[in-house]
């Protein structure tokens, strides 16, 4: 069965908030739209965001690292905030696992919110029903788009491809290669909600590089030998003349 | 959690409405048993009237808990997986039992289906009130269910929860119950009284119970395990929104320890300590004293709910340590 996901690379998530805005803007004038904001341009700016980066630092001074965090629902396996809905408004779709509320049947009741451990749904202030990431549905089976675009707008965002897009349960997909093989985790795995978005870990990319690696000592076609061409010995016109 | 009023009212108010009836309903049983004696009036069917209006007024409430009331009616839909739906069953069919009941008690147009055994007289009214009993029965335990069944609300998932709901409404229904007798004067104030003390210090046990499960909890999950980052050492820099978001608007709160202290012993003690001082008052002692101890219970049990919230701590919370 098919279960699509995000896979998040800690590793290179630079912070740079740009999945933030293109989700909104593909969102909010997509059919999960509007997404409304409050006082956007004064202060305490609020609103309804899918998707949302948060920076934490790690360690003590001076030996701190900047960990941003991009956190949005993170389409859970076993979700809690489906079966706690009255109206049938959040469902889990079989085909894909991806979790969507039907905006036409919710009635804003919020139940949904508090069954949900990571706080990943939001309720629109002006349209009041609970709104939350949609994998871009609209986007990933759009037959008029390029195919390499049919992915969620926070994957073709990424400036520094630090989102993966595929099918979880596929082991031959991107995605899952990312989780086997970069040690790729749950949140808050102890509830037992199976999300199925994962984060792979911060990781050392100290390399040493040796002489022996740039000289190719071992090479039998090595170039380093034959040196260029040595300067001529014979005198040169230069020699006798000056200008 | 942060507190959400109504559903405050809606609770506290079908609780008490749940209880009323169950205390005249249960009398009638105790009268056509003999056990209590018979009343010159009878005052039953205008007390399930009253049962009713309590249950339609914490209906009408729950309203404004929806951003989309107009929609309501879907809630209905899954009862198969959610508590909340139940509830919107069980609520609407107690009170329409409950409302065929007072109808046909008030107007006196009730007929006898048959009898039980040699002289019990089963009516009409009877019966519909029985299946009102079974309708309020389950009312109760769907309530509590919608806050007991959230597992990662670790101060609500317990027992306690729906043991603290059937008995607080129980208790503030027999109170009121023992109010509306004294008015009435229909030879049911002992019966009333002596329940709503015993309901009422039942219902202070459970809720201490509660209270002191909640300040052992094991704590909520780390930030640790929240982000995926096992260091011991995290600060948070950014939350991700300058001026808040739902997450920091819906589940966290601002109460200071000493405003959630004068709540917690506010509703132990209007809830709970006056109203049983209050029902120690004779059947002759004037209706004022139980009427008093009902609206110190109904104001006790609203401050209960409303710490009852306060009291919840969303795991989701974890992600929100400041905001920048």
């Amino acid at each position: 069965m098919t279960q699509l996901a995000l896979v998040i690379d800690l590793n290179t998530c630079v912070g740079c908030h740009a999945c933030v805005t293109s989700c909104k803007e593909w969102n909010t004038s997509g059919t999960a739209g509007p997404m409304v904001d409050r006082n956007p341009y004064a202060a305490e700016p609020t609103g309804t965001f899918f998707n949302r980066v948060q920076s934490f630092e790690v360690g003590s001074f001076p030996n701190t690292q900047t960990v941003h965090f991009p956190k949005s629902c993170l389409h859970c396996e076993d979700p809690p905030c489906v079966p706690v809905c009255p109206t049938g408004a959040s469902y889990k779709r079989p085909e894909d696992g991806v979790v969507l509320v039907d905006y036409d049947k919710c009635i804003g009741c919020e139940y949904c919110s508090w069954a949900c451990p990571y706080g990943a749904r939001e309720i629109d202030e002006q349209q009041k029903v609970m709104k939350k990431c949609t994998l871009c549905v609209d986007r990933i089976y759009d037959q008029s788009l390029p195919e390499q675009e049919r992915k969620p707008v926070c994957v073709l965002s990424c400036p520094t491809s630090a989102r993966i897009y595929g099918d979880i349960h596929d082991p031959e997909s991107e995605a899952s290669k990312a989780i086997n093989d970069a040690g790729g985790y749950q949140l808050m795995p102890e509830w037992g909600t199976e999300p199925a978005n994962h984060y792979l870990p911060r990781r050392k990319v100290k390399i040493t590089v040796h002489q022996e690696d740039l000289q190719r000592a071992d090479n039998p076609l090595r170039k380093e030998d034959r040196g260029p061409r040595a300067p001529s010995t014979r005198t040169t016109l230069d020699d006798s003349t000056s200008w | 959690m942060k507190p959400a009023l109504s559903v405050i009212f809606l609770t506290t108010l079908i609780g008490a409405g749940q209880g009323l009836y169950l205390a005249y309903y249960s009398a009638e049983w105790f009268v056509m048993l003999n056990i209590l004696p018979a009343a010159q009036v009878d005052y039953s069917g205008y007390a399930a009237g009253l049962s009713f209006l309590l249950l339609l007024t914490g209906l009408l409430a729950s309203f404004f808990h929806l951003g989309h009331p107009e929609r309501a009616w879907r809630a209905a839909a899954m009862w198969r997986t959610s508590w909340l739906s139940r509830e919107v069953i069980a609520l609407p069919a107690a009170m329409l039992l409950i409302l065929v009941y007072a109808l046909l008690k008030m107007s006196g147009n009730d007929c006898l289906v048959f009898m039980l055994g040699e002289n019990i007289p089963i009516s009409i009214a009877t019966l519909a009130g029985f299946g009102a009993v079974l309708a309020v029965c389950a009312l109760f335990v769907c309530t509590a269910m919608i806050y007991a069944c959230l597992k990662f609300l670790r101060q609500w998932h317990s027992p306690l929860t729906v043991f603290n709901f059937i008995l607080m409404g129980c208790a503030s229904g027999f109170t009121l119950a023992t109010a509306i007798s004294t008015f009435a004067r229909d030879g049911r104030f002992d019966y009333f009284s002596g329940m709503a003390v015993f309901l009422t210090l039942s219902a202070l046990i459970f809720r201490y119970a509660s209270l002191s499960r909640n300040k052992r909890l094991r704590g909520p999950p780390t930030l640790q395990s929240a982000i995926g980052v096992h260091h011991p050492n995290i600060r948070q820099l950014s939350q991700g929104a300058m001026g808040g978001s739902f997450n920091t608007r819906a589940f966290i709160h601002t109460y200071g320890v000493s405003v959630l202290r004068l709540a917690r012993r506010g509703f132990l003690l209007m809830g709970f300590i006056v109203p049983v001082i209050l029902l120690q008052f004779s059947a002759e002692a004037s209706v004022l004293f139980f009427a008093i101890a009902f609206a110190s219970q109904y104001l006790g049990l609203l401050a209960e709910r409303w710490y009852f919230f306060i009291e919840a701590e969303h795991p989701q919370n974890v992600y929100y340590q400041m905001i920048s």
